[in-house]
């Protein structure tokens, strides 16, 4: 027999406190998420793979260490969902593309997550959850190669927004942040590099937190921008991201750029006092593209931390506004650089061709979707030899302007607050047909991804979307100075607990 | 070509640079692509009014250089692993077509 699938609407703490105390197992708590994936998942895309068999005998043999008297870990018995470009030694990983799927034989369907490729190692993350004893259901959908900003650049199928189904959830990591919206999984992993995190955060009504460069091991991550990408967590409050996070961040030798710096108490900093705290409010955030009504749900959020006893007063970002396009040039550029693995020798797919260079032609002209093939060309083209100078270079030194620009800022405050988007969650197929208004959705999340910096994405009031309609999440958006991730989630679960967004689910869900 | 001016993107470079990819465009693509990456680069264009002179380039975001790990030999991926993902094998290694002339 199941215990009520309510369970999985604890917050992530709960879950694993009463699976340490016995009171319910780790393998009714999986079943529940299973059934709930079962239920809920077929209406919204927000899985690719479903590891049922896998995920209950990982919780078997959290149950079985505690019936041996063993302490359980932080997440223990937990459902974690995991966006698709984690490396997972026994499941299917596809980064949402074509590419790392095995070819279709006679009889197959021509596109089937199952044929993912078969990674055989787990990403550092995956390790220390698995440590940590947390279960891993399924691998979440995603934009292909973590590429887009509405999830329906996956090769696959789109994810649908549950608080509206006809909307986008965001992207890239827009499976993990609806696994978590949708009450599948009470937390989810997902990569932000340029806002993969917090915009499909902001578009779902959940918490995400992307880390400061460098705080998570990108090991078993597929890369798309390597001076960008960071592995962060998603859940329904700021204490269950906190405490993923708190699990997965820390030194790792596999990946190069992974920080010493120790670990803060992410969790512990929930419910600290944020009196006196300095916040700075960009006006440059407040221009025009952001949709009055997302505007004073994000100021009013400010007001709110205004009454908890922290200092509100203006900065400025000048260069905000070359974020977008010198983000476009340096992750474009990285990103053609990192895809030439994808060749059809090693692993995934290959398409034949009469010699090696036709092969790899074929190979990556069948593998890669549109999105992923006008990126790969953009990159090639600024790398280029003639526009070498005019765009990478150029795009390098304004990112230094860009991060110069926080630099300043923070020697005056110590978080900073914006909106994460300047719209609600658009309708699907609305920009799908424009990259560059694509690309605009991220305008506010590009600037700290280029600058290196951690910041979350904390529910804020709901409003209607223009047109009218039923409301939907906005996202409050803090940024903290590098490795200030503990005082991020100080000043979010501050506001979480006034914010008028507290305790709100999509409706309608079964 | 002056570097402050970078002229509109045309379909024959698509082509020369997609070969450089190796992406094969399929038919009508690389016009598709050409309109849509000229859209970008023409908004790519006003990095072009940022004074930059006096600046230098951020190629990566890192707070703190970490030191390289020690240079201990450790075990490999097992020959049977590594090949077990690849479309094509033969005689214990990964297959490929013909990129050498024989004669």
């Amino acid at each position: 027999m199941g215990i009520d699938a309510s369970v999985l609407d604890r917050s992530v703490g709960d879950l694993a406190r009463l699976v340490q105390s016995g009171e319910v197992s780790a393998v009714e708590v999986t079943r529940a998420a299973i059934d709930r994936i079962e239920a809920r998942d077929p209406a919204l895309g927000a899985f690719l793979t479903v590891q049922a068999d896998e995920a209950i005998a990982a919780a078997r043999a959290v149950d079985d260490k505690r019936a041996r008297g063993e302490a359980l870990g932080k997440l223990a018995g937990v459902p974690i969902g995991l966006k698709d470009a984690l490396c997972t030694r026994d499941a299917p990983t596809t980064s949402g593309s074509k590419i790392l799927t095995r070819r279709a034989r006679p009889g197959e369907p021509d596109l089937d997550p199952a044929r993912g490729f078969r990674p055989p190692y787990d990403a550092h993350v995956v390790e220390r959850l698995r440590a940590a004893d947390a279960v891993l259901p399924g691998k979440c959908n995603m934009d292909e190669l973590a590429m887009g900003s509405s999830n329906e650049n996956s090769a696959f199928f789109p994810v649908k927004n549950p608080w509206d189904l006809t909307r986008a959830p965001g992207g890239s990591s827009g499976g993990s942040a609806v696994a978590v919206a949708a009450g599948m999984t009470p937390a989810a992993l997902g990569s932000d590099t340029g806002g993969s995190i917090r915009q499909p955060a902001a578009f779902t009504g959940t918490v995400g937190i992307k880390p400061t460069y460098g705080r998570v091991s990108r090991y078993g991550l597929i890369a798309f921008a390597s001076s960008l990408d960071q592995v962060g967590s998603f859940a329904r409050d700021v204490r269950g991201a906190a405490r993923v996070l708190e699990v997965v961040a820390g030194r790792d030798g596999r990946d190069a750029t992974s920080l010493d710096a120790p670990v803060d108490g992410y969790e512990a900093a929930c419910g600290r006092d944020v009196r006196g705290l300095r916040v700075g409010v960009p006006e440059e955030y407040f221009a025009e593209g952001l949709d009055p009504a997302v505007a004073a749900s994000v100021r009013s959020a400010i007001d709110g931390l205004r009454g908890l006893g922290c200092t509100v007063e203006p900065v400025h970002l000048p260069h905000t506004r070359y974020a977008v396009a010198a983000y476009y040039v340096v992750a474009t550029a990285e990103c053609s650089s990192n895809l030439a693995r994808f060749d059809g020798v090693r692993f995934g797919l290959r398409v034949p061709g009469r010699d090696l260079g036709a092969m790899y032609d074929a190979t990556r002209g069948a593998g890669f979707g549109r999105e992923v093939k006008r990126r790969i060309l953009l990159g090639t083209y600024v790398l280029s030899s003639g526009y070498y100078d005019a765009y990478y270079l150029r795009a390098q030194k304004v990112r230094t302007l860009v991060r110069r620009d926080f630099e300043d800022a923070f020697r005056s405050v110590d978080v900073i607050a914006t909106p994460v988007t300047p719209t609600v969650a658009f309708p699907l197929g609305e920009k799908v047909d424009d990259p560059l208004a694509m690309y605009l959705a991220d305008v506010y999340t590009l600037p700290a991804s280029l600058a290196g910096l951690p910041a979350i994405s904390v529910p804020c009031a709901p409003v209607s979307p223009g047109g009218g309609g039923a409301p939907l999440p906005v996202g409050l958006h803090l940024v903290a100075p590098p490795l200030h991730e503990a005082r991020l989630c100080a000043v979010a679960h501050a506001w979480e607990q006034i914010s008028p967004a507290r305790g709100l689910v999509p409706p309608g869900l079964p | 070509m002056p570097s402050d001016s970078p002229a509109p993107i045309h379909a024959d470079e698509v082509k020369k640079i997609a070969a450089l990819a190796h992406l094969e465009l399929g038919p009508g693509e690389a016009e598709r692509m050409t309109r849509e990456l000229a859209r970008v680069l023409a908004y790519v264009r006003q990095l072009q009014e940022v004074d930059v002179s006096m600046v230098a380039p951020t190629a990566h975001a890192q707070v703190d250089r970490q030191p390289l790990r020690a240079d201990d030999p450790r075990p490999s991926l097992p020959h049977e692993l590594a090949l077990r993902e690849a479309p094509v094998v033969s005689q214990d290694g990964f297959a490929v077509p013909s990129f050498v002339e024989e004669g």
